[in-house]
């Protein structure tokens, strides 16, 4: 456990000055940042938010598959080497179980549609 | 050494007194740590914290009727005020709500008739005479254990819970819904809030935080995704979809980005304890809301502005949703919270100064003077200053604490945990 001085040093400027100087100098960044942004990306939306973006945010840790056979899987399968699945993930035939190993990894963000550029407004 | 994903820190919060700290974490794990009672003699500091009990409080779980994966982490714990010898806490994951009791045991029945020390039942024919069983003292054990489960009541994730000032019922926040419960009672909880759209095509925000007004037991507090806060008076209808009144600061249009409405999330809501006023966290500011004025806060605090220029790739690495939290301190005079790099920062009210500094071993050995730290936004570095494009965006502080009375502060890094106290003179 530490011991600390508290508020020892002055703020280089007053706060307000501060605000004020970096509220004018901060619009640039950030639509440069924007910029920056849609160049990486030229196909994303304009706006962020929506109803895509936060239904994902909603579906944290859904995980596509039969729960039936999620515990067969888990049962039978741990040793043995499961073949990868296919490039559509969700289209399984024959005797492959899908695992959750298998899965792609669901994240909150929007990772998949940035990258993608699919989303459709 | 490599970091154990279960031991990263999620909550931080301590008791009415301050003398216990407890800490969840994402393995589902509560870690209580105790103040030692202060040696009056050793005057220059004040009671160190020791583990006091940990216990897990909750388990990874799977929903089979939505194929949907239940963390084990805890998201928020808050303490009930002590009421007898024994402790309270509520602790939540994404779903359930538990109420613990965490009680000690310091003395222990000794000389049974019929039982030997070791638990074995004696041979009655043997017992020939009579002994009154007496309480001798034995080691301190501390023991947890759930007294009341709350769940099935969110079909999206918690993020907040809170203790109403009646000491009777509190709420549990979802992305969409806030519920009230009673503390005696699990298989019903009222409804206060619904934001679930008809239509989820129509769905624009989502609740972030909310929070019971300190003395006001009809009032609370709810934070959206677009940086606004309701307040609510349950008194004026059992569903509180209309607000009493709406705080949100007014935004110039032209200075609108693809960033803005993502940075204005408000990540975290604290009534002061005065309950006058209320703090606010979004990505880039802490603001602070009188509760009598809707239309703007009334002060803001730029928490680390040199980042609006690195958005793009805090966007790219998902930084730019982090949840940051924020705290006050006992007399509401100074609020702190947490940045990139480890370093947290404190806001004076009064003198309008403020300091940053960081949580890390090897830059503080124990019982020296924080230094303060600086980040450098562009230009000519100082000697000493950090340069925005050094600092570690992996090593975040989200969850900081403040102690009721005294300045100690707890701070959490990914996985340490940090306590802080100011030099004793």
């Amino acid at each position: 456990m530490s011991q600390k001085q508290e508020e020892e040093n002055p703020a280089e400027e007053t706060g307000e000055e501060k605000q004020d100087t970096q509220e004018k100098e901060g619009i640039l960044p950030e639509k440069a940042e924007e910029a920056k942004l849609k160049a990486k990306y030229p196909s994303l939306g304009q706006k962020p938010g929506g109803s895509d973006f936060l239904m994902k945010r909603l579906q944290k840790g859904q995980k596509y598959f039969d729960s039936g056979d999620y515990n067969m899987a888990k049962a039978k399968m741990k040793n043995k080497q499961l073949p990868s699945a296919g490039p559509d993930k969700n289209l399984v035939t024959g005797d492959h179980i899908p695992t959750p190993q298998d899965l792609p990894q669901r994240k909150s963000s929007l990772v998949t549609s940035k990258l993608a550029g699919g989303q459709v407004e | 050494m490599a970091t154990l994903k279960s031991d990263i820190i999620s909550t931080v919060e301590f008791n009415h007194s301050g003398e216990l700290l407890a800490t969840g974490d994402k393995g589902g794990r509560v870690v209580i740590f105790q103040q030692e009672q202060e040696n009056k003699i050793q005057s220059h500091s004040r009671g160190e914290y020791n583990v006091y009990s940990t216990f897990q409080s909750h388990e990874p779980e799977f929903d089979y009727l939505k194929s949907l994966e239940i963390e084990e982490k805890i998201n928020k714990i808050r303490w009930l005020p002590q009421k007898n010898a024994a402790q309270f806490l509520l602790s939540t994951n994404d779903k359930t709500i538990k109420l613990w009791k965490i009680s000690e045991r310091d003395k222990r029945p000794e000389g049974y008739n019929l039982k030997e020390e070791d638990g074995r039942y004696r041979d009655p024919t043997t017992v020939t005479t009579l002994r009154v069983p007496v309480f001798r003292p034995m080691d301190l054990m501390v023991e947890a254990s759930p007294r009341r489960i709350f769940a099935n009541a969110h079909t999206y994730h918690i993020n907040s819970i809170s203790i109403n000032s009646d000491y009777e019922t509190y709420l549990s926040a979802d992305d969409l819904r806030i519920n009230l419960w009673h503390l005696e009672i699990t298989d019903r909880s009222f409804n206060i809030v619904d934001i679930k759209p008809a239509n989820m095509e129509e769905l624009t925000e989502v609740i972030t935080a909310a929070e019971f007004h300190p003395n006001s037991c009809n009032t609370f507090v709810y934070s959206s995704s677009k940086g606004t806060i309701r307040l609510c008076d349950m008194r004026a209808s059992a569903l509180c979809d209309r607000h009493s009144k709406l705080f949100e600061e007014p935004e110039d249009p032209s200075n609108r980005s693809f960033f803005s409405e993502i940075i204005s999330s408000i990540s975290d809501v604290k009534f002061s304890h005065s309950g006058r006023y209320m703090m606010t966290r979004d990505y880039l500011s802490v603001k602070i809301w009188d509760l009598n004025m809707e239309n703007r806060p009334v002060e803001t605090y730029q928490v680390h502005e040199y980042l609006r220029s690195k958005l793009c790739s805090l966007y790219e690495n998902d930084c730019i949703f982090d949840k940051f939290e924020c705290c006050w301190n006992g007399s509401d005079s100074v609020v702190m919270t947490g940045s990139y790099n480890n370093f947290f920062r404190m806001f004076d009210r009064n003198t309008k100064r403020d300091i940053t500094l960081e949580a890390s071993r090897e830059n503080n050995k124990p019982r020296t003077v924080l230094k303060p730290r600086k980040v450098c936004a562009s230009g000519k570095r100082k000697k000493d200053e950090i340069s925005v494009d050094s600092l570690d965006f992996n090593k975040k502080i989200l969850h900081t604490a403040w102690h009721p009375k005294e300045n100690i502060i707890a701070v959490a890094t990914t996985n340490n945990l940090y306590i802080f106290q100011d030099k004793v003179n």
